[in-house]
Protein backbone atom coordinates (compact mmCIF):
# COMPACT_ATOMS: atom_id res chain seq x y z
CA UNK A 1 0.00 0.00 0.00
CA UNK A 2 1.07 3.58 -1.04
CA UNK A 3 1.48 5.81 2.04
CA UNK A 4 -0.13 8.31 -0.35
CA UNK A 5 -3.36 7.14 -0.14
CA UNK A 6 -3.38 7.81 3.78
CA UNK A 7 -1.47 11.26 3.48
CA UNK A 8 1.67 10.56 5.40
CA UNK A 9 5.05 10.46 3.70
CA UNK A 10 8.21 8.01 3.99
CA UNK A 11 10.57 10.74 5.48
CA UNK A 12 13.76 10.60 3.24
CA UNK A 13 12.71 9.19 0.21
CA UNK A 14 9.53 11.42 -0.68
CA UNK A 15 11.64 14.17 0.54
CA UNK A 16 14.24 12.76 -2.08
CA UNK A 17 11.17 12.58 -4.51
CA UNK A 18 10.65 16.46 -3.99
CA UNK A 19 14.42 17.07 -4.90
CA UNK A 20 14.27 15.74 -7.97
CA UNK A 21 11.17 17.75 -8.68
CA UNK A 22 13.16 20.96 -7.70
CA UNK A 23 16.30 19.70 -10.32
CA UNK A 24 18.48 19.19 -7.25
CA UNK A 25 18.78 15.21 -6.96
CA UNK A 26 21.54 14.29 -4.61
CA UNK A 27 23.08 11.14 -2.84
CA UNK A 28 24.18 10.39 -0.02
CA UNK A 29 28.13 10.26 0.66
CA UNK A 30 29.89 8.92 3.68
CA UNK A 31 33.98 10.05 4.58
CA UNK A 32 35.03 7.28 2.78
CA UNK A 33 33.27 8.26 -0.17
CA UNK A 34 30.78 5.45 -0.40
CA UNK A 35 27.41 6.30 -2.60
CA UNK A 36 24.24 5.63 -1.48
CA UNK A 37 20.58 6.35 -1.30
CA UNK A 38 18.47 7.91 1.40
CA UNK A 39 16.75 7.23 3.76
CA UNK A 40 19.85 5.97 5.64
CA UNK A 41 21.71 6.30 8.61
CA UNK A 42 24.72 4.51 7.93
CA UNK A 43 26.66 3.89 5.27
CA UNK A 44 26.49 0.22 3.91
CA UNK A 45 29.70 0.27 3.42
CA UNK A 46 31.81 1.17 5.79
CA UNK A 47 29.13 1.61 8.62
CA UNK A 48 30.17 5.14 9.30
CA UNK A 49 27.26 7.40 10.48
CA UNK A 50 28.79 10.79 8.70
CA UNK A 51 26.55 11.13 5.68
CA UNK A 52 26.29 13.93 4.01
CA UNK A 53 24.22 14.94 0.63
CA UNK A 54 25.65 15.69 -2.53
CA UNK A 55 24.46 16.56 -5.83
CA UNK A 56 24.18 13.94 -7.98
CA UNK A 57 25.46 13.78 -11.05
CA UNK A 58 23.55 15.54 -13.96
CA UNK A 59 23.48 12.39 -16.35
CA UNK A 60 24.06 8.83 -15.92
CA UNK A 61 23.85 5.82 -18.09
CA UNK A 62 22.01 2.72 -18.76
CA UNK A 63 23.49 -0.36 -18.00
CA UNK A 64 20.37 -2.64 -17.93
CA UNK A 65 16.60 -2.43 -19.09
CA UNK A 66 13.60 -4.41 -19.37
CA UNK A 67 10.18 -3.75 -21.31
CA UNK A 68 7.72 -5.29 -18.75
CA UNK A 69 4.34 -6.43 -20.22
CA UNK A 70 2.97 -7.96 -16.91
CA UNK A 71 3.14 -5.33 -14.37
CA UNK A 72 1.71 -5.14 -10.89
CA UNK A 73 -1.95 -3.87 -10.47
CA UNK A 74 -0.08 -0.26 -9.71
CA UNK A 75 1.08 -0.03 -13.11
CA UNK A 76 -1.82 -2.15 -14.80
CA UNK A 77 -2.31 0.99 -17.25
CA UNK A 78 0.81 1.96 -17.75
CA UNK A 79 2.50 -1.64 -19.88
CA UNK A 80 4.75 -2.11 -21.44
CA UNK A 81 6.91 0.41 -19.74
CA UNK A 82 10.85 -0.12 -19.57
CA UNK A 83 12.63 0.14 -16.58
CA UNK A 84 16.80 0.11 -15.97
CA UNK A 85 19.42 0.70 -13.72
CA UNK A 86 21.26 3.50 -14.65
CA UNK A 87 24.99 4.36 -13.31
CA UNK A 88 25.56 7.92 -12.43
CA UNK A 89 29.28 7.01 -11.06
CA UNK A 90 28.10 7.30 -7.11
CA UNK A 91 25.03 5.39 -7.10
CA UNK A 92 23.18 3.28 -9.31
CA UNK A 93 19.18 3.89 -9.45
CA UNK A 94 16.59 1.85 -10.63
CA UNK A 95 13.59 3.94 -12.56
CA UNK A 96 11.65 3.93 -15.54
CA UNK A 97 12.61 4.97 -18.94
CA UNK A 98 10.55 7.83 -20.34
CA UNK A 99 10.77 10.13 -23.72
CA UNK A 100 12.02 7.40 -25.99
CA UNK A 101 10.32 4.36 -27.88
CA UNK A 102 11.13 1.19 -26.32
CA UNK A 103 12.38 0.04 -28.87
CA UNK A 104 15.43 2.74 -29.20
CA UNK A 105 16.67 1.48 -25.21
CA UNK A 106 20.00 0.28 -25.14
CA UNK A 107 22.88 -0.48 -22.47
CA UNK A 108 24.80 3.19 -22.91
CA UNK A 109 21.93 5.42 -23.02
CA UNK A 110 22.71 8.93 -21.52
CA UNK A 111 19.82 10.02 -19.73
CA UNK A 112 18.91 12.58 -16.83
CA UNK A 113 16.48 12.08 -13.82
CA UNK A 114 13.17 13.17 -13.40
CA UNK A 115 9.76 12.74 -11.90
CA UNK A 116 7.21 10.84 -14.10
CA UNK A 117 3.44 9.65 -13.08
CA UNK A 118 2.13 6.35 -13.06
CA UNK A 119 -0.95 6.57 -15.82
CA UNK A 120 -2.63 4.23 -13.55
CA UNK A 121 -2.65 5.30 -10.02
CA UNK A 122 -1.14 9.21 -10.94
CA UNK A 123 1.59 8.14 -8.17
CA UNK A 124 4.77 10.20 -8.60
CA UNK A 125 7.31 7.35 -10.51
CA UNK A 126 11.09 7.94 -10.18
CA UNK A 127 11.95 7.99 -14.16
CA UNK A 128 15.20 8.62 -16.74
CA UNK A 129 14.86 10.60 -20.24
CA UNK A 130 17.36 10.87 -22.45
CA UNK A 131 19.84 13.39 -21.77
CA UNK B 1 29.33 -32.50 16.78
CA UNK B 2 26.26 -34.60 15.55
CA UNK B 3 25.47 -35.65 12.22
CA UNK B 4 22.07 -34.70 10.75
CA UNK B 5 19.96 -37.17 9.09
CA UNK B 6 17.01 -37.00 6.73
CA UNK B 7 14.33 -39.41 8.12
CA UNK B 8 11.33 -38.31 5.65
CA UNK B 9 10.25 -36.41 3.81
CA UNK B 10 6.69 -35.15 2.40
CA UNK B 11 5.55 -32.49 -0.68
CA UNK B 12 1.87 -32.27 -2.08
CA UNK B 13 1.49 -31.86 -5.27
CA UNK B 14 2.22 -28.41 -6.72
CA UNK B 15 0.02 -26.65 -8.57
CA UNK B 16 -2.85 -25.08 -8.93
CA UNK B 17 -5.74 -25.38 -6.29
CA UNK B 18 -6.60 -21.92 -5.09
CA UNK B 19 -9.14 -23.60 -2.40
CA UNK B 20 -6.53 -25.20 -0.05
CA UNK B 21 -5.30 -23.37 2.73
CA UNK B 22 -2.08 -23.57 3.80
CA UNK B 23 -2.78 -25.75 6.84
CA UNK B 24 -4.18 -28.12 4.50
CA UNK B 25 -1.35 -28.43 2.07
CA UNK B 26 1.48 -28.14 5.10
CA UNK B 27 -0.61 -30.94 6.86
CA UNK B 28 -0.73 -33.69 3.75
CA UNK B 29 3.17 -32.97 3.50
CA UNK B 30 3.58 -33.99 7.12
CA UNK B 31 1.73 -36.87 6.89
CA UNK B 32 3.95 -38.19 4.06
CA UNK B 33 7.00 -37.07 5.67
CA UNK B 34 5.78 -38.90 9.24
CA UNK B 35 5.08 -42.22 7.36
CA UNK B 36 8.28 -42.00 5.31
CA UNK B 37 10.07 -41.63 8.25
CA UNK B 38 8.56 -43.98 10.95
CA UNK B 39 9.60 -41.31 13.27
CA UNK B 40 6.68 -40.48 16.04
CA UNK B 41 5.11 -36.76 16.48
CA UNK B 42 5.49 -37.17 20.04
CA UNK B 43 9.25 -36.93 19.21
CA UNK B 44 9.46 -33.98 17.33
CA UNK B 45 11.18 -31.32 19.56
CA UNK B 46 9.88 -28.24 17.38
CA UNK B 47 8.86 -27.19 14.18
CA UNK B 48 10.25 -24.79 11.70
CA UNK B 49 7.98 -23.36 9.57
CA UNK B 50 8.73 -21.33 6.15
CA UNK B 51 6.29 -18.75 4.65
CA UNK B 52 6.39 -15.36 2.73
CA UNK B 53 3.22 -13.78 1.79
CA UNK B 54 0.48 -15.87 4.24
CA UNK B 55 -0.24 -12.19 5.37
CA UNK B 56 -1.49 -11.37 1.80
CA UNK B 57 -2.77 -14.89 0.60
CA UNK B 58 -4.11 -15.66 3.15
CA UNK B 59 -4.81 -12.51 5.90
CA UNK B 60 -2.40 -15.22 8.43
CA UNK B 61 0.08 -14.19 10.58
CA UNK B 62 1.50 -16.33 13.19
CA UNK B 63 1.39 -19.70 11.20
CA UNK B 64 3.87 -21.36 13.44
CA UNK B 65 1.24 -22.71 16.21
CA UNK B 66 -1.12 -22.80 13.27
CA UNK B 67 0.98 -25.35 11.48
CA UNK B 68 1.72 -27.16 14.57
CA UNK B 69 -1.50 -28.27 15.08
CA UNK B 70 -1.73 -28.77 11.36
CA UNK B 71 0.70 -31.65 11.51
CA UNK B 72 -0.04 -32.57 15.01
CA UNK B 73 2.85 -32.03 16.18
CA UNK B 74 3.00 -30.78 20.06
CA UNK B 75 6.15 -28.37 20.06
CA UNK B 76 7.21 -25.02 19.90
CA UNK B 77 6.71 -23.50 16.51
CA UNK B 78 8.35 -20.80 14.66
CA UNK B 79 7.53 -18.93 11.26
CA UNK B 80 10.59 -17.84 8.82
CA UNK B 81 10.99 -15.60 6.25
CA UNK B 82 13.49 -14.74 3.90
CA UNK B 83 11.30 -14.59 0.63
CA UNK B 84 11.74 -17.76 -1.80
CA UNK B 85 14.50 -18.89 0.72
CA UNK B 86 12.26 -19.08 3.17
CA UNK B 87 11.85 -22.97 3.89
CA UNK B 88 16.30 -22.57 3.11
CA UNK B 89 16.55 -20.65 6.19
CA UNK B 90 14.58 -23.16 8.13
CA UNK B 91 15.83 -26.06 7.39
CA UNK B 92 19.56 -24.27 8.11
CA UNK B 93 18.56 -23.62 11.22
CA UNK B 94 17.19 -26.61 12.22
CA UNK B 95 20.75 -28.56 10.78
CA UNK B 96 22.08 -26.08 13.56
CA UNK B 97 20.36 -26.85 16.37
CA UNK B 98 20.08 -30.87 15.80
CA UNK B 99 24.21 -30.15 15.62
CA UNK B 100 24.59 -28.58 18.67
CA UNK B 101 22.38 -31.08 20.76
CA UNK B 102 19.52 -29.32 21.48
CA UNK B 103 17.18 -30.98 19.93
CA UNK B 104 17.06 -34.59 18.05
CA UNK B 105 14.11 -34.17 16.34
CA UNK B 106 12.58 -31.35 14.13
CA UNK B 107 9.99 -31.32 11.73
CA UNK B 108 10.87 -28.42 8.89
CA UNK B 109 9.00 -27.23 5.86
CA UNK B 110 6.82 -24.65 4.57
CA UNK B 111 4.10 -23.98 2.58
CA UNK B 112 2.73 -21.07 0.15
CA UNK B 113 -0.84 -20.23 -0.84
CA UNK B 114 -0.23 -18.23 -4.15
CA UNK B 115 -2.69 -18.91 -7.34
CA UNK B 116 -6.03 -17.52 -4.85
CA UNK B 117 -4.40 -14.25 -5.29
CA UNK B 118 -4.59 -14.39 -9.40
CA UNK B 119 -1.74 -13.10 -11.57
CA UNK B 120 -1.82 -9.51 -10.88
CA UNK B 121 -2.38 -10.15 -7.23
CA UNK B 122 0.30 -12.68 -6.52
CA UNK B 123 3.06 -10.24 -9.32
CA UNK B 124 2.80 -8.12 -6.52
CA UNK B 125 2.90 -10.09 -3.07
CA UNK B 126 5.85 -11.22 -5.10
CA UNK B 127 7.28 -8.05 -5.88
CA UNK B 128 7.24 -7.32 -1.79
CA UNK B 129 10.45 -9.11 -1.64
CA UNK B 130 12.45 -6.01 -3.80
CA UNK B 131 12.88 -2.86 -2.02
CA UNK B 132 9.67 -1.17 -2.04
CA UNK B 133 10.92 2.04 -1.99
CA UNK B 134 13.40 2.03 -4.75
CA UNK B 135 12.64 -1.04 -6.86
CA UNK B 136 8.86 -1.92 -6.61
CA UNK B 137 7.74 2.45 -6.90
CA UNK B 138 9.70 2.70 -9.94
CA UNK B 139 7.49 -0.45 -11.70
CA UNK B 140 9.84 -3.07 -10.85
CA UNK B 141 8.59 -6.43 -10.98
CA UNK B 142 9.90 -9.52 -10.06
CA UNK B 143 10.30 -10.93 -13.32
CA UNK B 144 11.81 -7.43 -14.43
CA UNK B 145 14.55 -7.85 -11.65
CA UNK B 146 15.76 -10.85 -12.99
CA UNK B 147 15.51 -9.89 -17.03
CA UNK B 148 17.73 -6.67 -15.77
CA UNK B 149 19.84 -9.61 -14.47
CA UNK B 150 19.43 -11.38 -17.67
CA UNK B 151 20.31 -8.16 -19.76
CA UNK B 152 23.44 -7.59 -17.70
CA UNK B 153 24.68 -11.35 -18.48
CA UNK B 154 23.74 -11.40 -22.00
CA UNK B 155 26.29 -7.93 -22.38
CA UNK B 156 28.09 -9.13 -20.31
CA UNK B 157 29.36 -12.88 -21.09
CA UNK B 158 27.50 -13.09 -24.24
CA UNK B 159 24.80 -15.55 -24.65
CA UNK B 160 20.93 -15.02 -25.82
CA UNK B 161 17.51 -16.04 -25.14
CA UNK B 162 17.55 -19.11 -27.22
CA UNK B 163 20.38 -20.19 -24.67
CA UNK B 164 18.17 -19.75 -21.86
CA UNK B 165 15.44 -21.61 -23.56
CA UNK B 166 17.14 -24.61 -23.07
CA UNK B 167 17.12 -24.29 -19.70
CA UNK B 168 13.10 -24.43 -19.71
CA UNK B 169 13.17 -27.10 -21.90
CA UNK B 170 15.65 -29.26 -19.93
CA UNK B 171 13.43 -28.75 -16.59
CA UNK B 172 10.12 -29.61 -18.47
CA UNK B 173 11.83 -33.07 -19.70
CA UNK B 174 12.97 -33.90 -16.10
CA UNK B 175 9.55 -33.38 -14.46
CA UNK B 176 7.87 -35.59 -16.51
CA UNK B 177 7.88 -38.58 -14.48
CA UNK B 178 7.50 -36.14 -11.49
CA UNK B 179 3.79 -37.15 -10.61
CA UNK B 180 3.76 -33.88 -8.30
CA UNK B 181 5.11 -31.41 -10.33
CA UNK B 182 2.51 -28.37 -12.09
CA UNK B 183 3.76 -29.21 -15.75
CA UNK B 184 4.22 -32.86 -16.76
CA UNK B 185 4.17 -31.75 -20.51
CA UNK B 186 7.32 -30.91 -22.58
CA UNK B 187 8.08 -28.13 -24.51
CA UNK B 188 10.62 -27.25 -27.58
CA UNK B 189 12.82 -24.45 -27.74
CA UNK B 190 10.34 -22.46 -29.97
CA UNK B 191 7.86 -22.80 -27.38
CA UNK B 192 9.96 -20.43 -25.27
CA UNK B 193 10.97 -18.27 -27.98
CA UNK B 194 7.64 -17.86 -29.40
CA UNK B 195 5.68 -17.48 -26.34
CA UNK B 196 4.37 -14.06 -24.79
CA UNK B 197 6.97 -11.86 -23.25
CA UNK B 198 6.77 -11.26 -19.57
CA UNK B 199 9.56 -8.65 -18.94
CA UNK B 200 12.18 -8.92 -21.92
CA UNK B 201 14.39 -10.67 -22.50
CA UNK B 202 11.94 -13.05 -20.27
CA UNK B 203 8.85 -14.72 -21.57
CA UNK B 204 6.35 -17.36 -19.92
CA UNK B 205 7.78 -19.91 -20.30
CA UNK B 206 11.21 -18.37 -18.52
CA UNK B 207 9.21 -17.68 -15.05
CA UNK B 208 8.24 -20.35 -12.78
CA UNK B 209 4.77 -20.98 -12.48
CA UNK B 210 2.23 -19.21 -9.66
CA UNK B 211 1.99 -22.50 -7.01
CA UNK B 212 0.37 -23.47 -3.86
CA UNK B 213 1.42 -26.42 -1.98
CA UNK B 214 3.90 -27.65 0.77
CA UNK B 215 7.06 -29.50 1.72
CA UNK B 216 7.74 -31.21 5.12
CA UNK B 217 11.06 -32.81 6.38
CA UNK B 218 11.88 -35.20 9.00
CA UNK B 219 15.32 -34.21 10.46
CA UNK B 220 16.83 -36.07 13.33
CA UNK B 221 20.18 -36.38 14.80
CA UNK B 222 21.94 -39.58 13.94
CA UNK B 223 21.97 -40.96 17.85
CA UNK B 224 18.21 -40.72 17.56
CA UNK B 225 18.64 -42.18 13.68
CA UNK B 226 20.65 -45.16 15.24
CA UNK B 227 18.75 -45.96 18.55
CA UNK B 228 15.62 -45.68 16.58
CA UNK B 229 16.62 -47.96 13.77
CA UNK B 230 15.61 -45.37 11.03
CA UNK B 231 16.10 -45.89 7.47
CA UNK B 232 17.71 -42.75 6.75
CA UNK B 233 20.67 -42.96 4.84
CA UNK B 234 21.09 -39.32 3.82
CA UNK B 235 22.81 -36.67 5.75
CA UNK B 236 22.96 -32.82 5.48
CA UNK B 237 26.89 -32.36 5.90
CA UNK B 238 27.27 -29.31 5.05
CA UNK B 239 25.37 -25.71 5.56
CA UNK B 240 25.36 -21.97 4.16
CA UNK B 241 24.24 -18.72 3.55
CA UNK B 242 25.22 -15.61 2.14
CA UNK B 243 23.31 -11.87 1.65
CA UNK B 244 24.12 -9.39 -0.24
CA UNK B 245 22.40 -5.92 -0.35
CA UNK B 246 18.30 -5.56 -1.09
CA UNK B 247 18.40 -3.40 -4.38
CA UNK B 248 19.63 -4.99 -7.33
CA UNK B 249 21.16 -1.15 -8.39
CA UNK B 250 23.23 -1.63 -5.05
CA UNK B 251 25.04 -4.62 -5.66
CA UNK B 252 28.55 -5.08 -6.89
CA UNK B 253 27.47 -7.31 -9.81
CA UNK B 254 24.33 -7.53 -11.60
CA UNK B 255 24.93 -10.63 -13.27
CA UNK B 256 26.31 -12.46 -10.81
CA UNK B 257 25.24 -14.25 -7.12
CA UNK B 258 27.60 -13.53 -4.82
CA UNK B 259 25.39 -14.22 -2.00
CA UNK B 260 24.93 -17.68 -3.10
CA UNK B 261 29.08 -17.82 -3.63
CA UNK B 262 29.20 -17.12 -0.44
CA UNK B 263 26.53 -20.12 1.09
CA UNK B 264 28.27 -22.78 -1.08
CA UNK B 265 31.74 -21.90 0.09
CA UNK B 266 30.34 -22.49 3.88
CA UNK B 267 28.18 -25.25 2.72
CA UNK B 268 31.00 -27.26 0.57
CA UNK B 269 33.82 -26.13 3.29
CA UNK B 270 31.67 -27.79 6.12
CA UNK B 271 30.86 -31.04 4.25
CA UNK B 272 34.73 -30.90 2.91
CA UNK B 273 33.87 -31.19 -0.73
CA UNK B 274 34.14 -29.23 -3.48
CA UNK B 275 32.03 -28.39 -6.66
CA UNK B 276 33.63 -31.18 -8.33
CA UNK B 277 32.48 -33.74 -5.51
CA UNK B 278 28.97 -32.82 -6.86
CA UNK B 279 27.11 -34.97 -8.47
CA UNK B 280 23.29 -33.97 -8.55
CA UNK B 281 22.04 -30.48 -7.99
CA UNK B 282 18.54 -28.49 -6.84
CA UNK B 283 18.78 -25.20 -8.10
CA UNK B 284 16.63 -22.21 -7.69
CA UNK B 285 15.35 -21.40 -11.32
CA UNK B 286 12.54 -19.08 -10.89
CA UNK B 287 13.71 -17.53 -14.09
CA UNK B 288 15.40 -19.48 -16.35
CA UNK B 289 18.70 -17.12 -15.82
CA UNK B 290 18.62 -17.91 -12.46
CA UNK B 291 19.50 -21.30 -12.79
CA UNK B 292 22.91 -19.54 -14.82
CA UNK B 293 23.42 -17.76 -12.22
CA UNK B 294 23.26 -20.13 -9.69
CA UNK B 295 25.28 -22.91 -11.28
CA UNK B 296 28.11 -19.99 -11.93
CA UNK B 297 27.63 -19.38 -8.05
CA UNK B 298 28.28 -23.22 -7.06
CA UNK B 299 30.99 -22.94 -9.07
CA UNK B 300 29.39 -26.00 -11.36
CA UNK B 301 29.96 -24.09 -14.07
CA UNK B 302 32.66 -20.87 -14.57
CA UNK B 303 31.63 -17.62 -14.55
CA UNK B 304 30.27 -16.74 -18.13
CA UNK B 305 29.94 -20.18 -19.27
CA UNK B 306 26.79 -21.28 -17.31
CA UNK B 307 24.61 -19.59 -20.07
CA UNK B 308 25.65 -23.22 -22.60
CA UNK B 309 25.29 -25.63 -20.02
CA UNK B 310 21.71 -26.77 -20.97
CA UNK B 311 22.62 -26.59 -24.59
CA UNK B 312 25.74 -28.13 -24.63
CA UNK B 313 24.09 -30.73 -22.43
CA UNK B 314 26.09 -30.56 -19.50
CA UNK B 315 23.44 -29.91 -17.05
CA UNK B 316 20.81 -32.15 -18.47
CA UNK B 317 19.70 -35.39 -17.22
CA UNK B 318 22.40 -37.86 -19.22
CA UNK B 319 24.74 -34.75 -18.40
CA UNK B 320 27.77 -34.51 -16.17
CA UNK B 321 25.81 -32.41 -13.42
CA UNK B 322 22.41 -33.11 -13.89
CA UNK B 323 20.76 -30.21 -12.44
CA UNK B 324 17.20 -29.52 -11.01
CA UNK B 325 16.21 -33.63 -12.25
CA UNK B 326 13.30 -32.74 -10.26
CA UNK B 327 11.92 -30.27 -12.87
CA UNK B 328 13.22 -27.12 -10.74
CA UNK B 329 10.75 -24.62 -9.98
CA UNK B 330 10.12 -23.91 -13.59
CA UNK B 331 8.33 -27.35 -14.15
CA UNK B 332 7.89 -29.11 -10.70
CA UNK B 333 6.19 -25.25 -9.67
CA UNK B 334 7.82 -22.71 -6.78
CA UNK B 335 4.83 -22.54 -3.92
CA UNK B 336 7.54 -19.96 -2.44
CA UNK B 337 7.27 -20.92 1.10
CA UNK B 338 8.07 -24.87 0.67
CA UNK B 339 10.67 -24.45 -2.02
CA UNK B 340 13.69 -24.82 0.14
CA UNK B 341 12.66 -27.74 1.45
CA UNK B 342 11.13 -29.44 -1.54
CA UNK B 343 14.56 -29.25 -2.85
CA UNK B 344 16.61 -31.07 0.50
CA UNK B 345 13.44 -33.67 -0.60
CA UNK B 346 14.08 -34.20 -3.83
CA UNK B 347 18.09 -34.40 -3.58
CA UNK B 348 17.37 -37.04 -0.66
CA UNK B 349 15.04 -39.11 -3.00
CA UNK B 350 17.24 -38.74 -5.79
CA UNK B 351 20.71 -39.65 -3.29
CA UNK B 352 18.60 -42.87 -1.73
CA UNK B 353 17.31 -44.50 -4.96
CA UNK B 354 13.77 -43.81 -4.43
CA UNK B 355 13.19 -40.55 -7.09
CA UNK B 356 11.90 -41.63 -10.75
CA UNK B 357 14.73 -40.19 -11.75
CA UNK B 358 17.33 -41.88 -9.63
CA UNK B 359 18.34 -43.84 -12.15
CA UNK B 360 20.17 -40.45 -13.80
CA UNK B 361 22.44 -40.75 -10.47
CA UNK B 362 23.00 -44.31 -9.57
CA UNK B 363 26.16 -43.90 -8.17
CA UNK B 364 25.98 -40.08 -6.64
CA UNK B 365 26.63 -40.20 -3.34
CA UNK B 366 26.64 -36.06 -3.36
CA UNK B 367 23.78 -33.66 -3.77
CA UNK B 368 23.89 -30.04 -3.14
CA UNK B 369 20.38 -27.62 -2.51
CA UNK B 370 20.54 -24.15 -3.53
CA UNK B 371 17.89 -21.81 -2.10
CA UNK B 372 17.38 -18.07 -3.12
CA UNK B 373 15.41 -15.18 -1.69
CA UNK B 374 14.65 -12.81 -3.59
CA UNK B 375 16.50 -10.61 -6.59
CA UNK B 376 19.60 -13.21 -4.50
CA UNK B 377 19.42 -10.67 -1.32
CA UNK B 378 19.19 -13.96 0.79
CA UNK B 379 20.68 -17.72 -0.56
CA UNK B 380 21.34 -20.56 1.25
CA UNK B 381 22.74 -24.13 0.37
CA UNK B 382 22.94 -27.18 1.80
CA UNK B 383 25.37 -30.17 1.12
CA UNK B 384 23.57 -33.85 1.05
CA UNK B 385 25.65 -36.92 0.99
CA UNK B 386 24.81 -40.78 1.55
CA UNK B 387 26.25 -42.35 4.20
CA UNK B 388 25.13 -45.63 5.08
ZN1 LIG C 1 31.18 4.35 3.76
Amino acid sequence: MSDSETGVQDAGFDDWIDAVEDDDAYYLECPNEHGSLPPRRVCPDCGSTDLEAVSLPETGEIETFTVTHVPTPAFEDDAPYATAIANFGPVRITGQVVGVDLEAIEPGLTVEIEISVSETTGERVLAFSPA
Amino acid sequence: MSDVRVAGVGLTPFGNTPERTSRDLFGEASIEAFADSGVERDDVDALLYGNFMGELSEHQGHHGPLMAEAAGVRAPATRYESACASSGVAIRDAVKRIRNGEEDVILVGGAERMTNLGTAGATEALAIAADDLWEVRAGMTFPGAYALMAQAYFAEYGGEHEDLAHIAVKNHENALTNEKAQYQSAIEVEDVLEAPQVSSPLGLYDSCPISDGAAAVVLTSEDYAEENDLDAPVAITGTGQGGDRMALHDREFLARSPAAREAGEEAYAEAGIDAGDVDVAEVHDCFTIAEVLAIEALDLEGVGEGISAARDGRTTADGETPINLSGGLKAKGHPVGATGASQIAEISKLLAGMHPNSEYVEDADTGVAHNAGGTVASATVHVLEVVE
